[in-house]
């Protein structure tokens, strides 16, 4: 890629203007560096920060835009990126002095890059946004949006024409995390209480790092203890005998092995906030006669609930974003049914199957997908948002 | 205040004995043990989870490690390997794969007819036929190509077994499930037995599934994760050397540079937010900006790692600023008190104090970034690849991608070769945490 | 100081409440109390005072078993309840700890309305049949309590919503209202200002008729104002235990001496 011999041209341009710059200073202290504003590798690293943060924007701009405006000339960006970094070599250069401040100006530099680096998560966040605003609004001009978020019906057809409700997504969504909260919820509070208030430290030193241990694990090896386990295990000895579901693939397979993977993290976030009351009203409590269960149900738990809301929160936030527990667990069939048996399917899934399928990419069919997002992400926001707010405000109230 | 010398009244049970429980109090001792027995249950349901879990995956999995072969005595033959005489590895390159079955079906042929005069008299050249994989040929194609100087020997040569065969040696086909199955007989169920008997037939280690590359969807027996273990290795290094300079430098001036202003509380919040965005969503910016926009090769590890630097970012940001933050401020006084500069302070000083903290959350988002499967999904990456990638802009598969195409496919011996896949993958990440709780051990400070 | 007031101090001579014999106390491997044997009355105001970590405060855990609640904590030797040991094995903490109540350092009401806070102690035992029933012991905890006429219009307010000294004395209404027979006061006034604290000295004296009062302060004028039985803690050790009069202006033991003087603390 022609790209990288630019790079390595502009490193090397800039490890001489280091070399020159250093040489150009102490001569122009008169060979005792004693006599410089700054300490003498400070001119020379002004040179090369110069030379080189002035040829990689560049660069990088035209890494990103060069393609759409110049086509086929990719060597032009390149060119002008080591031009340009030439230039500002000059200007760095010519400026050394013996009482040109030279550390002053690498700081001001150093600074600049770690002001870019803290924006990349900004540039992130709107990347994000702009690129799914973009394709939705590619889909709606194809597709009706009332169509799209109040449709029940979802029946992608490659020959076109094809159903794009979002309703059965959205309610497989909700289902699968509703049992996933229903399984992690109560398992994972209970936990976290019993590991902060009851258990010896012995049974803590094993159990707490196993129960995180869970919080470690990929999803995908949740996906797949859903596939070849969980799933099979309940249809062959639930739902099959009870006459409620022949698919290894349903929403409670998918729910239940979410809220595993959901414990964790909803009893690491309990921890810390139960951690967060304070001892005084504990003793309070103890002191007028109250058992450890009285204390914690009356005392405690009503103290911390803001900070379980949250968490709560955060974990349903979790459980809606979540990707390979469903697709391998919950399978693909979009309806809208209440038996939990039934193999349902999610925003997702949907995610991942418009977009690695082989359909056109302008076709509404892969477009959706971006709608899709776009719906998931504001869902997810919505919810952390939330979630950080209740768990902030319930912080400062114990600080 | 009238009524405040009035001696407390005497309730029932008041004056009562402390050695005598009330019943009230029997009930609320039991209510109390009922509640702890709740919590105990859900941290006994949590282990038991894990259990379950790594029980699953191991006894699926492990047995993906070996791999049965089938020993066979083979002539190779220079007029079928080698028609131009001269063992130019360039020459005998032009023999396609097809060209060497003749080579197998006789040498099966004639070890059918030996052992069927001799230990296994139910052998029958059909029979050993139908339990070689049908990978044979490519693997003695590239064995002859690897070795031109054995052309013309009868080498001892360990074919793969089919993967009926291999999944009943290890318990997975049984004769009534082979009865049902159109790919195996029981006949040849029968047959494998009395190989491993005779020693003809056995299981090794299988090396090929750590390195070899992935096998079509008829070869089970034959598919490994090599190209996924480059693939990831390929992508982790991307996150190494992007994401660590970005999150530290982000860190450093939102902690210690940045002024208490709308900006920061907004960099703040969106880098909280970020980190609890799904990770679908990456893959989808990754497709539309990396690809889509920025026409960056499809499939390969440069998309994909530049999409988990985006999302590992958030993870190792939050890390670093709590290993900044733990740094007491005396440090940084003591720096500014002898003349140092701010920025000086901060790199010579605080920054080196932080790196056990900023190297135990780097290694910690590496690992999720290892076992990150849904946003490659969106960048192409679930495409089958066989050929290794030779750098970060050749198609490849990640590591849990791979899992999940082993998943998608119809032969249930690819179960067993998901779940092995998921046991490296599992050991690349304990050892990671390994060290990462090393670091924190071992450097750790109390200030 | 009014020194000269306790020294006319009427005292009658009560009935024994709490007898405490060779209790010893370790956080572990450390020995916080050694051998300390007290004898605390009914209906008196008896003070524990000395330097911080003396272990004052420890020794009054001891008295309703709060020390139960830390793992390393390990008490020997016998307390005896009125003629009952405290730490027998039938002996359940959470039934004693109705009978002595505790109030803390940090005045600590539960995030909860003024009326729960009170309501909880007699919920908890079940003491009041029916609303009404509870209603009155609320009312009558918080006159006990003297912030009735504060709180009365506003009982469903947020107890953490009070003043410091409002929110001790709310602590003592909720200690009361569980009717026990001693109540153990931890510095009760070492987060309060001047005035919070006078008031809640007045009430203290005015609890006396109901109850024993066991209190530990770091203040030797405090003490001296609301007791009539001190014990000096020195190091683990009970020093000196006596009328709090004798005390303060005739200490028998020379430690006592230089720490009502001023010269250990």
């Amino acid at each position: 890629m022609a790209l990288s011999y630019f790079v390595i041209l502009l490193l090397a341009l800039s490890a001489a203007g280091y070399v020159m710059g250093r040489r150009k200073a102490l001569a122009a202290a008169g060979g005792d560096s004693r006599g410089l504003h700054s300490l003498l590798s400070f001119y020379g690293w002004n040179v090369a920060l110069a030379a080189f943060l002035t040829g990689i924007v560049i660069l990088a701009l035209w890494a990103l835009f060069g393609s759409t405006l110049a086509g086929s000339m990719s060597w032009l960006g390149g060119v002008a990126a080591l031009v340009a970094a030439a230039g500002a070599f000059a200007v760095a250069y010519g400026a050394i002095a013996p009482d040109y401040r030279a550390r002053n100006s690498v700081e001001a530099k150093v600074k600049g890059i770690l002001i870019f680096c803290s924006s990349v998560a900004i540039l992130t966040t709107l990347g994000i946004v702009l690129s799914m605003l973009f394709e939705t609004g590619h889909f709606f001009s194809q597709y009706s949006w009332s169509h799209f978020f109040f449709g029940t019906e979802w029946t992608p057809r490659f020959s076109g024409n094809s159903e794009l409700g979002m309703l059965p997504l959205l309610w497989g969504t909700l289902y699968v995390s509703l049992i996933a909260l229903c399984v992690s919820v109560p398992i994972g509070l209970f936990a976290a209480i019993y590991l902060s208030e009851y258990a010896t430290p012995g049974i803590r030193a094993v159990a707490k790092p196993a129960i995180e241990v869970l919080a470690g694990i990929p999803t995908i090896v949740y996906g797949l203890f859903a596939l070849i386990t969980v799933g099979p295990l309940l249809r062959d000895y639930f739902a099959g005998p009870l006459g409620i579901g022949d698919s290894s693939r349903s929403v409670m397979t998918a729910g239940l092995v979410m809220g595993i993977m959901l414990i964790p993290f909803v009893s690491s976030l309990s921890d810390d906030i139960i951690n967060a009351v304070p001892q005084s009203l504990r003793d309070g409590s103890y002191g007028l006669g109250a058992t450890r269960s009285e204390t914690i149900k009356q005392v405690v738990v009503p103290a911390a609930l803001p900070g379980i809301v949250g968490a709560v929160l955060l974990a349903a936030s979790r459980a809606i974003g979540e990707t390979m527990i469903v697709v391998l667990g919950a399978g693909a069939a979009a309806q809208l049914s209440l038996n939990p048996f039934d193999a349902m399917t999610t925003i997702t899934v949907k995610i991942v199957s418009q977009l690695t399928g082989d359909t056109d990419f302008a076709s509404p069919e892969t477009l959706v997908a971006f709608a899709l997002g776009i719906t998931l992400f504001v869902l997810t926001l919505c919810l952390n948002i939330l979630a950080l707010y209740i768990v902030r405000k319930y912080r400062e109230q114990y600080e | 205040m009238a009524d405040i010398s009035a001696s407390p009244e005497g309730l029932p049970g008041a004056k009562s004995s402390l050695y005598a429980q009330s019943d009230r109090t029997r009930r609320r001792n039991a209510a109390e043990t009922r509640f702890k027995y709740y919590g105990m249950g859900a941290v006994a349901i949590g282990v038991i989870a894990l259990v379950c879990l790594l029980t699953s995956i191991l006894s699926n999995g492990l047995s993906s490690f070996q791999q049965t072969f089938l020993r066979v005595e083979i002539f190779l033959d220079p007029a079928v390997v080698d028609p131009q005489g001269n063992r130019d590895p360039e020459e005998m390159a032009k023999v396609f794969t097809f060209g060497y079955q003749p080579l197998i079906k006789g040498s099966l042929e004639a070890q059918a007819q030996e052992l069927a005069a001799g230990p296994a008299p139910e052998i029958t050249p059909q029979l050993l036929a139908g339990m070689v994989s049908s990978a044979a040929p490519a693997d003695l194609r590239d064995f002859v190509l690897a070795n031109p100087d054995r052309v013309g020997e009868t080498v001892e040569f360990n074919f793969l077994a089919n993967a009926r065969i291999d999944q009943y040696l290890k318990g997975r086909v049984t004769r009534e499930s082979a009865a049902l199955d159109s790919r195996v007989d029981v006949a040849q169920l029968n047959a494998a037995d009395e190989l491993v008997a005779i020693g003809q037939m056995q299981k090794r280690f299988n090396w090929d599934f750590i390195f070899g590359p992935d096998a079509s969807e008829n070869r089970p027996e034959a598919a490994g994760i090599g190209v996924a273990l480059i693939g990831s290795a390929y992508m982790m290094l991307i996150v190494l050397v992007i994401a660590v300079p970005i999150g530290v430098g982000a860190s450093i001036y939102l902690e210690e540079f940045a002024k208490k202003n709308w900006l920061t509380d907004i960099i703040e919040v969106n880098i909280s937010n970020l980190a609890a965005v799904p990770s679908i969503v990456f893959g989808i910016l990754g497709l539309a900006v990396f690809i889509n926009f920025m026409h960056l090769p499809i499939s390969s590890p440069l998309v994909g790692g530049l999409v988990l630097t985006l999302m590992t970012l958030p993870t190792i940001i939050i890390a670093t600023r709590a290993a900044l933050k733990s740094i007491p401020p005396s440090i940084r006084d003591a720096a500014l008190g002898v003349g140092a500069s701010k920025m000086q302070a901060v790199f010579h000083h605080v920054l080196p104090l932080a790196m056990p903290g900023i190297l135990t959350g780097t290694i910690i988002g590496l690992a999720q970034a290892l076992g990150e499967t849904a946003p490659l999904l969106l960048i192409g990456m679930v495409a089958f690849v066989r050929e290794y990638p030779d750098s970060i802009l050749d198609p490849a598969v990640g590591l849990p991608v791979q899992v999940y195409n082993f998943t998608n496919r119809a032969d249930p011996a690819f179960v067993e070769r998901a779940s092995g896949a998921i046991i490296v993958l599992l050991v690349f990440l304990v050892i990671m945490n390994l060290v990462a709780i090393i670091l924190r051990r071992r450097f750790e400070r109390r200030w | 100081m009014d020194d000269m007031r306790i020294v006319e101090r009427q005292l009658d001579q009560q009935e024994l409440k709490i007898k405490a014999d060779n209790v010893q106390v370790y956080y572990g491997t450390s020995h916080a109390i050694k051998d300390v044997s007290v004898e605390i009355e009914d209906k008196t105001v008896t003070a524990f005072i000395g330097p911080s970590g003396c272990g004052k405060s420890t020794f009054l855990r001891c008295l309703n078993r709060m020390n139960d609640t830390i793992d390393i904590c390990r008490v020997e030797g016998q307390i005896l309840l009125d003629g009952e040991n405290i730490y027998d094995k039938k002996v359940d903490p959470v039934q004693l700890r109705a009978k002595v109540g505790m109030v803390f350092q940090k005045p600590n009401p539960f995030p909860k309305s003024i009326y729960d806070n009170v309501a909880y102690g007699p919920r908890i035992h079940g003491l009041a049949k029916n609303k009404a029933e509870l209603d009155e012991i609320v009312e009558k905890s918080l006159r006990r309590g003297a912030i009735w006429d504060e709180v009365k219009d506003r009982l469903d307010a947020p107890g953490t919503g009070l003043s410091g000294g409002q929110q001790q004395r709310l602590c003592i209404a909720r200690a009361v209202a569980t009717e026990p027979e001693v109540l153990l006061m931890d510095e009760p006034c070492s987060a309060l200002d001047p005035i919070a604290t006078a008031q809640v000295e007045e009430l203290i004296d005015e609890l006396r008729s109901n109850y024993s009062v066991v209190i530990v302060t770091h203040s030797m004028q405090q003490a001296a104002r609301v007791s009539q039985k001190t014990a000096f803690f020195h190091l683990g050790n009970l020093v000196e235990f006596g009328e709090t009069g004798q005390i303060f202006t005739n200490p028998v033991d020379s430690r006592t001496e230089s720490y009502i003087t001023g010269r250990i603390g």
